[in-house]
């Protein structure tokens, strides 16, 4: 038999010579990035959990195009033109939802032990989980725009605008991620960070400018639906995609993802060293 | 020669809300040997792992491994341990060379020197074919293998090892058992806890006895062995009728009251002579006309200085139980 398992000083020096050679913030960056390309290639080997994602926002958009959508007035006559950024936005909401789920069950596997044993930046797991998660998002928006452009969405605006649209898209997933992690991270079981993180999604979603213009909805609600985050940031992406007005949405939007992750990134990673260090 | 022990525990004490886990527990290691920690559930065990592999801090008290505080520096404990547990902690859905490879770039071991360690543990550990598969098709012994083969990517001087072999079956253990013996052989330094007497008394140098938090007694096995006193005399007789007569006769030749199981037909107890006893005793039982289906003198077993050092039976019988 041979002897792998234990090597040589010198080898071993040789293994761990690279630790030094870098500054804090590149090994941060570095180890998030190994986590991320582990959930990454997770994807593909759990197929329900990236179908059943995407199937989800798609009975939404045939539910809305073809049955509440002929009774929704919207600016333009055409509701698919409407409906396809509060999809986009109500895809990467439901889809943080994965990131408390994802934490929630690396804490209850005891695979966070092994990464808190490790000479890694203690950063890295919440950072990795996050950083895949807008990848996993962008997966499920771009398969959204397939189903949209097959029912009748058709985009009018320069590359430069779809451009800024993706980026607010993937900031606005990445802060809702955050807020999710806080979630999985504070819940005792797999089961309760998955209920418990979709549950205030529904109202955040639905009074909101996604599927309903604002002076359609009741106007003790208009006051709420106008500003919070998801509106401003349907209002954004929908005006960057299509000939509706953008007004300030892309800013508001902006401010929102940049409070929440003022505020919701110490506080997940409080809750991590909490929950990780029972 | 004086050196630093590789592991060094002073006065660790640790409580979760009114449970007091750790209560003033030391321990040290030297360097190149193996101390095992034995103890029931419940005893502390894993708290002290998993605060001499920095994953907990201790409420008071100090710890040091490989020279290095586990407290003040954290990060340079974690370059220098390697630490695999009950619960084998490896990705279920990445393959087994995966798993390696990840967890020496967390090591910050290059990509290319990750493969080829991954690639060298795999087949030491027996994984060449499982290597490309994922984790979640491993039985227990695989995914207990494989989580120590990635605990082993830079060769870490001081090893942890949390009940390796809790719930494995008899097969598996007994190969975590020559796994874990080779590593030692080669001059790791290894902690490890363990439920089971027989694994303490198989790899360990030496034995720390924890219970509720504290260390109740540390020695060599055989220390262990001979602070419960002498050898052991049991016989079992064919007719359970015969246990008193048994018991009469055998009275004056042992150290203590005689231990009588009925219904193992058994009776026995401590013995000062040892085997060079067993002439007298026979003669006895003969004069007093029992006839006798087994007859042995054994040294104490860990179990018995389990015993007699805590009032408390152990696991070990579940591990019999298993191993039958």
């Amino acid at each position: 038999m041979t002897t792998a398992s234990v090597i040589a000083p010198a080898e071993r020096a040789a293994l761990t010579a690279g630790a030094g050679r870098h500054g804090k913030l590149y090994w941060a960056l570095a180890d998030a990035w190994v986590l991320c390309w582990r959930n990454i290639v997770q994807l593909p080997r759990m197929p329900e959990l990236l179908v059943f994602s995407i199937i989800q926002p798609v009975m939404f958009v045939l539910l809305f195009r073809f049955v509440f959508g002929n009774a929704i007035q919207v600016p333009g006559g055409n509701y698919v033109n409407f409906l396809m950024a509060g999809i986009f936005v109500q895809t990467v909401a439901f889809g943080s939802v994965g990131t408390g789920i994802g934490l929630a069950e690396d804490l209850h596997k005891g695979i966070i032990d092994r990464f808190r044993s490790l000479p890694m930046a203690r950063s890295a797991v919440l950072v990795g989980r996050t950083m895949s998660d807008i990848i996993r998002n962008g997966i499920s928006v771009a398969a959204m725009l397939i189903v949209g452009l097959l029912v009748g969405f058709r985009p009018d605006n320069t590359w430069w605008a779809y451009l800024a649209a993706a980026g607010l898209l993937m900031l606005f997933s990445f802060a809702f991620s955050w807020i999710s992690a806080v979630i999985g991270l504070s819940v005792k079981t797999v089961e309760a960070a998955q209920s418990g993180g979709f549950i205030w999604l529904f109202p955040l979603t639905f009074c909101s400018t996604a599927f309903v213009p604002l002076d359609q909805l009741p106007s003790w609600m208009q006051g709420f639906a106008e500003y919070q985050p998801v509106s401003v940031t349907v209002t954004a992406v929908r005006g960057l995609t299509m000939d509706y007005p953008v007004g300030n949405s892309a800013w508001l939007s902006l401010a929102w993802s940049i409070g929440i992750l003022a505020v919701f990134v110490p506080f997940a990673v409080r809750r991590y060293r909490r929950a990780a260090a029972r | 020669m004086t050196t630093k022990p590789a592991v060094l525990a002073e006065g660790l004490h640790k409580s979760y809300g009114k449970t007091h886990a750790l209560r003033g527990l030391d321990l040290t290691v030297q360097a190149g040997t193996v101390l095992g920690v034995l103890g029931p559930n419940g005893a502390g065990k894993t708290t002290a792992v998993r605060i001499l592999a920095t994953l907990l801090t201790p409420d008071s008290g100090h710890a040091e491994v490989a020279g290095f505080d586990v407290v003040r520096q954290a990060n340079k404990v974690r370059a220098a341990i390697g630490l695999a547990g009950q619960y084998a902690a490896v990705d279920e859905y990445l393959t087994g060379f995966e798993n390696i490879e990840m967890v020496g770039r967390l090591y910050h071991v290059p990509r290319a020197a990750c493969r080829r360690r991954a690639d060298e543990l795999l087949e030491r550990f027996d994984l060449v074919e499982a290597g490309g598969r994922p984790v979640k098709t491993y039985s227990g012994g695989m995914r207990r293998r494989l989580d120590l083969a990635a605990s082993l990517v830079v060769s870490p001087p001081v090893l942890f090892l949390d009940e390796p072999t809790t719930g494995l079956d008899p097969r598996s253990r007994l190969s975590m058992w020559e796994i874990i013996s080779e590593l030692v052989r080669e001059g790791t330094t290894l902690l490890l806890t363990t439920q089971y007497l027989e694994e303490a008394d198989q790899l360990a140098d030496r034995i720390a006895v924890i219970d509720e938090g504290l260390v109740i007694a540390e020695g060599t096995a055989d220390e262990l062995k001979s602070k419960v006193g002498g050898d052991h005399l049991e016989i079992v007789v064919r007719k359970g009728g015969d246990l008193a007569a048994a018991a009469r006769a055998l009275r004056p030749h042992l150290c203590a009251e005689p231990d009588i199981v009925p219904e193992l037909r058994r009776v026995g107890g401590p013995v000062p002579g040892g085997a060079a006893l067993l002439p007298e005793v026979v003669r006895a039982l003969d004069a007093a006309g029992v006839p006798l289906e087994d007859l042995s003198v054994r040294r104490p077993s860990l179990d018995d200085v389990f015993l007699a050092l805590t009032g408390k039976k152990t696991s070990t019988d579940d591990v019999e139980k298993e191993a039958a």
